[in-house]
């Protein structure tokens, strides 16, 4: 019952941006058009999320302990 | 704002797929099925390339089928209506021969129900068909002046509480070539932002200047009157001649009901003119359905010119002046319309005349009209309250017609209002525009309510603003309880499956604000 409930919500779902970006309008080629050009533009958001999004987060990372660990040996230094 | 944010972007896609389309057009990619110049007159002005044929082309050809919906019965409280279907987007219908029958109609303008096939409305006007024929072939200065339009007049004046009246075939032609014989170059006319095409038409027709108010602002139009008097005509500062003040009654886009007591103030202050515009408030507002005079309780000598049309209310055609008897008497003699047009045909005055009767009470019919004196209470009273008390008078038809409106009217505004849609409007109008705002919306409405067999009309541009699209809904006296909370409960339906449930306050936000108030305060975020 709850796959149903979940396919019917999930339909629902689509009709709504069906009528908010206006594809319930077009014809069906213009629909392929348009379905092709979204997932193509999503497709490369999220490719780029994942090569670009993890490499940097690891580099700020790194940086940061760079800066820490600088800072204990410069702290150590004066303190001796 | 995310509502008007993800209406922009319906449009963006449109135009853009718009402007796809043009371009498959241009190169011959497509078929062009729309007008565009021959051949020959390609190196000319361009005439279809401006922004109302692209929208015409590429966004109402889409949602056409919602419009101009053949019926083929009387228009009352439930009319059949032709199916159609379209192969090519469209661009042309056939008819599949099969009639959907009983549709509820919201969009029709019969607000007291005069709109029947059987009646003595009906009985009166074939009498009179079988008397004088249909047709009268003539102008009415010339030989088509009949009795009956005589008649006609008197029982309109004294409807009105006015000297004289006159009465013309169209309610469209009343204003547009009536205004030129009022007002001419060097008189100053004040209309409305939101007026009636025909009021803008025959305004510009007179060749007087026209200053604009904001909508039913009452500070916007004293100051436009203190400076038409402090500074006059634009170059010669001589004084005007004369100023006109165009309002209407009831604003049929937005349901708003003009600030009459406050106009009649300012127009007595300034010494001006006021031609009020009834189209849509004669027969639906007021204790005895006189119109918005008779709803604010004013005098009606005060307003100069009263304008109304027997289309909506009367379930006839045609249009009406009242006022003075010098003015109608030089209307009778100076109007475009009396001059040229062909007078009314004798069965339409007739059905004037037994509905006007009707509604004053003066053909003797009784009915008893049942009214549920409990409406307030059920809201404090919990469940445990079952039975209403009923309350017995024997009214005259029209006084009951009069008052089945009100009473849909205040029922079907609080019903929708508490389901959470966004309406426009004053509480007393019996037009209810409900906002639908994106334009895929628009087709969707129109077609789901006709899958469930209610027919609205659905509006959006150029009738309204852009991004501002409705779906208008008409109350009618001919509408029973019943039938009203079946179009509820579909609304209700429609609406849950379109997301069309906007309102995030209990307030709606009228169009009427003060000067000083910006207009976007409270609205939905």
């Amino acid at each position: 019952m709850d796959i149903k409930n979940l396919k019917n919500y999930l339909y629902w779902l689509f009709c709504q941006f069906e009528l908010i970006t206006c594809s319930y309008l077009m014809e069906p080629w213009e629909k392929v058009l348009f379905y092709t050009f979204n997932i193509a533009m999503l497709f490369m958001v999220l490719y780029t999320a994942y090569i670009y999004v993890s490499i940097h987060i690891s580099t700020a990372f790194q940086f940061c302990l760079h800066l820490l660990g600088n800072q204990h040996e410069n702290a150590v230094s004066i303190v001796k | 704002m995310l509502v008007a944010v993800l209406t922009y972007v319906g449009y963006g896609v449109l135009t853009l797929f718009g402007y796809l389309r043009d371009f498959m057009r241009q190169w011959k990619i497509e078929k062009c099925q729309n007008a565009t110049e021959r051949e020959e007159q390609k190196d000319f002005v361009p005439l279809y390339q401006d922004f109302e044929n692209f929208y015409t082309r590429n966004l109402y050809m889409r949602i056409r089928d919602s419009w101009n919906r053949p019926i083929c019965s009387v228009p009352g409280a439930k009319v059949d209506m032709m199916e159609r279907v379209s192969h090519d987007y469209n661009w042309t219908f056939t008819y599949t021969g099969r009639v959907i029958k009983d549709i509820i109609n919201m969009g029709s303008y019969n607000y007291l129900g005069f709109a029947q096939k059987a009646g003595t409305c009906q009985e009166a006007a074939a009498k009179v068909l079988s008397q004088y024929g249909a047709g009268v072939c003539s102008t009415r200065q010339e030989m088509g002046n009949l009795d009956k339009h005589e008649e006609l007049e008197k029982l309109v004046a004294r409807f009105l509480g006015v000297e004289s009246a006159m009465a013309y075939g169209m309610g469209f032609a009343t204003n547009s070539m009536n205004i030129p014989a009022l007002v001419g170059k060097g008189c100053l006319i004040l209309s409305d932002e939101l007026n009636h095409a025909s009021l803008v038409l025959g305004a510009r027709l007179s060749g007087a200047t026209i200053r604009i108010f904001k909508h039913n602002n009452m500070q916007s139009l004293e100051k436009l009157l203190k400076d038409a008097i402090v500074h006059g005509q634009p170059r010669t500062r001589r004084p005007w001649k004369k100023i006109l003040i165009l309002v209407e009654g009831i604003y049929s886009m937005e349901g708003s009901i003009v600030r009459l007591p406050e106009v009649i103030a300012l127009k007595k202050k300034y010494k001006s003119y006021l031609y009020l515009d009834e189209a849509h408030s004669i027969g639906a507002l007021g204790p005895s359905g006189r119109g918005v005079v008779d709803y604010f309780g004013l005098n009606p000598e005060d307003v100069d010119i009263m304008m109304g049309t027997f289309t909506k209310s009367f379930g006839a055609a045609g249009g009406y002046i009242g006022g003075k008897k010098e003015l109608i008497d030089y209307l009778r003699t100076y109007s475009h319309s009396a001059v040229y047009a062909t007078s009314m045909s004798p069965p339409v005055v007739e059905q004037i005349i037994t509905s006007v009767k009707c509604i004053m009470g003066e053909d003797g019919t009784t009915v008893v009209h049942v009214v549920t004196k409990n409406e307030r209470k059920r809201d404090i009273f919990p469940v445990i309250l079952l039975k209403f008390q009923w309350e017995w008078t024997p009214v005259s038809e029209g006084k009951a017609r009069v008052q089945q409106l009100a009473e849909n009217t205040r029922y079907f505004r609080r019903r929708l209002k508490e389901m959470g849609f966004i309406i426009y409007g004053n509480e007393d109008s019996p037009v209810v525009p409900l906002m639908l705002y994106m334009p895929a919306k628009i087709g969707a409405f129109g077609r789901e309510m006709l899958k469930r067999n209610i027919g609205v009309v659905v509006v959006g541009f150029p009738a309204t603003p852009i991004i501002e699209s409705r779906a208008r809904f008409c109350l009618s006296a001919a509408h029973t309880k019943e039938m009203l909370d079946r179009a509820l409960k579909e609304i209700d339906e429609v609406g849950d499956l379109l997301q069309l449930k906007y309102s995030r306050h209990r307030l709606v936000p009228l169009l009427d604000r003060p000067f000083d108030e910006t207009t976007y305060e409270e609205t939905e975020d």
